[in-house]
């Protein structure tokens, strides 16, 4: 089955990235929904989903948990079978495997699989205290490291061992923010220099305010069917080819590498020789940049350049739209936002934008294979889709 | 040192809290476990020895925290690492007794227990933390 689609993407939503004052979670999702349903008149939601699959991280945000049912209920798919998939950060990337698993077995002929997260109505000490929860208690939490932490451990390891620069960390930055200005449901679309970068407040030294990605409320999903049954619903299918998924120690220090993620390398030689095709072939990828040193340690797991070359690849500009294979078009984590539980399927709605020539001013010319990487906490889960045009 | 105790996390915190570092060796497959768990992860066994470490280490990577959580804002800016052991297993912990720009990559360091105490609440773990050697 190489390089042969595993499932179709037919339709795709996603909610406006922010700050959405007065919205619960379950309103935020609906709006995702109401999108795919509306690209997608040929499909009749009640009748045609079969199941839905929802990522989402934390029921302290909202005290609500149950987001399988939650969702469902709101957005119109009352009865279906609703599941909520928890994997951290990784949430609905695990939920995008998870939905495929439902469409390959031969139990649903179609199946929606999103994510979820409203985060901003908390005190930063508050999100801070759960997005923590993502990391081992036991040794990391409780002795003090943060969640920014756990990446600024992984910062100090790849300068300490490549010479990697706090510029370089910077650079990711502004590149992810000229990106996100050219995206009209970022949650920042605002440019920003390598000096407001490294003259913000450090947060965790080498990690600066502008290193992390941003608290942002937001949802998003899609609607999957069998390849053969993708031209019923739609003219414009895309197809994912490949798909990989990973776990690791929950505790980063029992790790014998701190500048590399072991589950995302395995999830990605899972996924690219699922699809056959090589890092090469990838003409536009969404990676999980939570933090600056996240994206550069991305291109190295992915195989886009070697083992601490990732510095490198920002600063020459391979990385940016017009570059050799432009990453995180739609802002990424930085820019876009990150509502943790909705970021995996809001990378493959980036994919479906591009892919199908819908993605305006931040098009990749003539973008045919698409890759997502998306991470769960410090890499103790990692997902990686590759995806097809027609 | 009692063959009765369980191999857990709860167990490790005990020692710290009477000073001592100790891990659990598989009996089966030799491999060290820190923190111990009941389960080898490598050969399955369940069959566990408390063997004492040496609490000298090196630091392998570090971090400088300015924005911490709520109970450690009193001690903002702190220094946490992740540390080698001389007997090559890892553990992260707080790094005292040095500025945290005087921190480096490679310095040696030894654990200290001396004010380790049990926190109230659950779960009523000792802290323990690292300094210069």
């Amino acid at each position: 089955m190489k390089g042969k689609p595993l499932v179709s993407i037919v339709s795709a939503g996603l909610s406006k990235f922010g700050k959405l004052d007065g919205l619960y979670a379950r309103e935020i999702f609906a709006e995702a929904a109401k999108e795919a349903f509306e690209r997608c008149p040929k499909l009749d939601p009640k009748k045609d989903i079969r199941a839905l699959f929802v990522g989402h991280m934390g029921e302290s945000y909202e005290h609500q948990g149950h987001t399988g049912a939650t969702a469902a209920d709101w957005a119109g798919l009352l009865n279906v079978p609703a599941t909520r998939t928890e994997a951290a950060c990784a949430s609905s990337g695990a939920a995008l495997r998870a939905a495929i698993y439902a469409v390959l077995s031969g139990l649903c002929d179609v199946v929606m699989v999103g994510g979820v997260e409203k985060m901003t109505h908390r005190t930063t000490a508050e999100v801070t205290e759960y997005l923590a929860m993502a990391s081992d208690y036991p040794f990391e939490q409780w002795h003090g490291i943060t969640f920014p932490g756990l990446f600024a451990l992984m910062a100090t390891a790849h300068m300490h061992k490549y010479g990697t620069t706090e510029k370089q960390l910077a650079a990711v930055a502004v590149k992810n923010h000229y990106h996100g200005s050219l995206n009209p449901k970022a949650h920042v679309q605002k440019e920003i220099t390598l000096e407001n970068a490294l003259s913000s407040r450090v947060i965790a030294w080498p990690l600066k305010l502008y290193d992390c990605s941003l608290i942002t409320d937001g949802a998003s999903c899609l609607i999957l069917t069998k390849p053969e049954l993708a031209r019923k619903y739609t003219d414009m299918p895309i197809h994912i080819v490949g798909s990989g998924q990973a776990s690791d120690t929950i505790g980063m220090y029992e790790r014998r590498d701190y500048t590399s993620l072991t589950a995302a390398k395995k999830a990605a030689k899972m996924a690219y020789e699922m699809a056959g095709t090589k890092p090469e072939d990838v003409d536009v990828a969404e990676v999980h940049d939570c933090f600056t040193i996240a994206e550069i340690i991305a291109y190295e797991d992915l195989g886009f350049c070697k083992a601490g070359e990732g510095g490198n690849s920002v600063d020459n500009g391979e990385t940016k739209l017009g570059g050799r294979i432009p990453v995180n078009t739609s802002g990424g984590l930085k820019s876009k936002g990150h509502p943790v539980g909705a970021t995996g399927t809001a990378q493959a709605y980036e994919m479906y934008l591009q892919l199908t020539g819908q993605a305006e001013k931040r098009q990749v010319k003539n973008a045919k294979v698409g890759l997502t990487h998306n991470v769960g906490g410090s890499g103790a889960t990692a997902a990686v889709h590759i995806y097809r045009s027609e | 040192m009692s063959e009765q105790t369980s191999f857990t996390i709860e167990q490790f915190y005990k020692h710290i809290l009477q000073g001592k570092l100790l891990a659990a060796k598989c009996q089966r497959c030799g491999k060290l476990h820190l923190p111990p768990r009941p389960l080898c992860d490598n050969c399955f066994s369940k069959e566990f020895k408390w063997v004492e470490l040496s609490n000298k280490g090196k630091l392998l990577t570090y971090t400088v925290i300015h924005v911490a959580p709520t109970q450690f804002q009193g001690m903002a800016p702190y220094a946490v690492g992740i540390i080698e052991l001389e007997d090559g297993v890892r553990i992260p912990g707080m790094i005292r007794g040095v500025a945290p720009e005087q921190v480096k990559v490679g310095m040696s360091l030894v654990m200290d227990f001396g004010t380790c105490a049990a926190t109230p609440q659950w779960p009523q773990w000792p802290r323990y933390y690292f300094k210069p050697l």
